[in-house]
């Protein structure tokens, strides 16, 4: 019995590193711009459907669809940025959350026309097959994408406090004005925020394409985990993600396995109210 | 006065219509649009007058629309009696959800929503006595008039115009009174609104429980007019994102923006789905997307808010102060 709790708790942190990466992205330009990316969950489904059409017309695998995915998000976040972004932060709050969430309408559905809403998914043994230490049953794909994916959210973390474009970013985030006479282009850094929040969503889509479900409304669902785990892990916090993410993936893991899966998602939606409306700040933050 | 004879030209078109347009198809179209009107317009009290968008308006349209087709399918009574259950449940619902909901503001706010009424819909969905993934089923055959449960849109239609009627007068009557002023003001700046006195957070959630009433009245004639309710139609989110946007589309905070929204929008889906089939159905929110996006980055004030404020400087329609859509919590990454 408890040995099957472990394998649980296993499976919700590898899951849950995946959740922390895309969820760094979010945190990132929210924090940075104070702007809520309504379609970011649908920027994690695009990763998906990348790594799978690179599957499905290349036959290649994780280390071809990855990096592919992380370029063609990071492009998209780029574009989505000088389009739409620059312009709506500007404007009034109904703006922002029609924009983004107009975004997300545009991705979801014009991948749906074109994909149709079945359930697509990659072949089970396309990392390699199923690990087995001391008794527990980890599959090479989790295992692969719960690794890669704490990696880069802690190369984010570094890349966000150690660099000197951390550093830009961080001033920018502060005062743009001051930033400015620094000799700092507040456009330039944001850009580079988006591309970089939307490349990291898309690794971690297309990490998780390898043994997750592959729908267009796949994002609905993922774009709340982020949501989640931002709020939990305070807005802007890319080690507070980190823990959150874990968190997150270990009492989905937990509530499905005791519970039952269907009210897995009611668990989170109810902890994400919770922490809205009792502790706006996170898990972490200050008063 | 040149307003009056406008309304009254728009009023007796209204009235007009299906007689004008006598095919089944127009007549359906025509009830159409004024149920998502009435909706939108009932979203426009909170999302427009007050500044607080709500996505998960849905959760409200789906107590009315259960509680009608409760009503019959659970005691055997007429539909129409589900109405009042409607109101009470949501008005209920909104005062428990709107009571922390309404503290955040901005993006919180709006995030808080979407998680109230996707967790209503999975709710509903487990819940066998609801009907789960089915849903609940109104009378097939009608047993006497108080079903409503006609073959033909016309009565619908004139249902629909009475309540859009009545919604848009309780809308015009609240801009008007005391609380109109004080959404108006709290819209502005909250935090000014409230240092002069203005109860924040009593006007809003009035606001927020009238909107939820409407909104549970439209759920209710939605369902009595296609028969049926289940978790998607009656709960799907999709349901909010397109009463918001037709309340955007035509101007937020503006009386006729959400008819004007409608009146666009409605036929423009019906008419997609009908020329492209079962492919319609994902490639007319793409339209919707783009449509949002592109209200969003060039028109923010609506289309209305083009005829209406046009002389005036872009920059100042309905800003909100940013300085309060801060709960607290940290900037920086």
């Amino acid at each position: 019995m408890s040995f099957v709790l472990v394998q649980v708790i296993i499976g919700g942190l590898l899951l849950g590193a995946v959740y922390a990466l895309f969820s760094s992205g979010l945190t990132l330009v929210w924090g940075m711009m104070n702007i809520v990316n309504f379609a970011h969950g649908d920027f994690v489904m695009l990763g998906m459907y990348v790594a799978y059409v690179v599957y499905t017309l290349m036959g290649g695998g994780p280390l071809l669809g990855a990096p592919l995915a992380t370029l063609v998000l990071a492009t998209l976040g780029i574009v989505v940025y000088f389009g739409l972004i620059r312009d709506i932060m500007k404007g009034p709050m109904l703006a922002q959350i029609l924009g983004t969430f107009g975004l997300a309408l545009l991705l979801r559905y014009s991948v749906f026309w074109w994909f149709g809403a079945n359930f697509l998914s990659m072949p089970p043994n396309i990392v390699g097959g199923t690990y087995a230490f001391a008794g527990l049953r980890i599959e090479a794909s989790r295992l692969l994408a719960g690794v890669v994916a704490l990696l880069v959210t802690l190369g984010l973390h570094l890349l966000l406090t150690r660099t000197s474009l951390g550093s830009k970013m961080l001033a920018v985030a502060e005062d743009q004005t001051a930033a400015q006479l620094m000799g700092i282009r507040p456009d330039t850094m944001q850009a580079i925020a988006w591309a970089i929040a939307a490349g990291a969503t898309g690794l971690a889509g297309a990490l998780i394409a390898n043994f997750f479900y592959i729908v267009p409304t796949v994002g609905e669902t993922l774009g709340i985990v982020a949501f989640v785990t931002v709020s939990l892990g305070g807005f802007g916090s890319v080690p507070g993600a980190l823990v959150a993410g874990l968190l997150i993936g270990v009492i989905e893991s937990l509530s499905g396995y005791l519970i039952g899966a269907i009210y897995k998602d009611i668990v989170v939606y109810v902890l994400f109210l919770f922490f809205l409306w009792f502790r706006p700040q996170g898990l972490m933050g200050k008063t | 006065m040149r307003r009056w004879i406008w309304l009254s030209v728009v009023a007796a078109f209204a009235i007009a219509y299906p007689l004008l347009l006598s095919s089944p198809f127009q007549q359906r179209l025509g009830a159409l649009v004024l149920l998502y009107a009435i909706a939108a317009s009932a979203w426009n009290i909170v999302g427009g007058y007050a500044g607080q968008v709500s996505v998960g308006h849905v959760v409200f349209f789906g107590c009315g629309a259960y509680a009608a087709m409760g009503a019959y399918a659970k005691f055997g009574l007429s539909p129409l009696f589900g109405i009042p259950g409607g109101i009470v449940l949501a008005v209920g619902l909104a005062a428990i959800v709107g009571v922390p909901t309404l503290r955040l503001s901005g993006h919180y706010f709006s995030m808080a929503t979407i998680a109230v009424a996707e967790t209503m819909r999975l709710i509903v969905t487990n819940t066998e006595w609801l009907g789960a993934a089915v849903g609940l089923s109104g009378p097939t055959v009608p047993r006497n008039i108080f079903d409503l449960s006609f073959l033909s849109a016309l009565p619908y239609y004139y249902l629909f115009l009475a309540i859009l009627a009545i919604t848009l007068a309780i809308t015009w009557w609240m801009t008007n009174s005391r609380m109109g002023f004080y959404l108006r003001a709290i819209k502005d700046s909250e935090r000014a609104a409230r240092s002069l006195g203005a109860p924040a957070s009593r006007t809003k959630l009035y606001a927020y429980m009238l909107s939820a009433a409407l909104t549970s009245v439209a759920g209710a004639l939605y369902a009595m007019m296609f028969g049926f309710v289940d978790p998607e139609s009656g709960l799907g989110i999709l349901i909010s994102v397109k009463i918001l946007i037709m309340a955007a589309l035509g101007g937020a905070g503006l009386l006729f923006g959400p008819l004007v929204g409608a009146a666009i929008l409605v036929p423009l889906e019906e008419i997609s789905n009908s020329w492209l089939g079962g492919k319609g159905a994902g490639l007319t929110f793409v339209v919707y997307g783009a449509i949002i996006v592109l209200i969003a980055r060039f028109q923010p004030g609506g289309l209305l808010g083009l005829l209406t404020r046009r002389g005036k400087p872009k920059t100042d329609m309905s800003k909100t102060d940013t300085s309060k859509t801060d709960t607290g919590a940290g900037h920086a990454p």
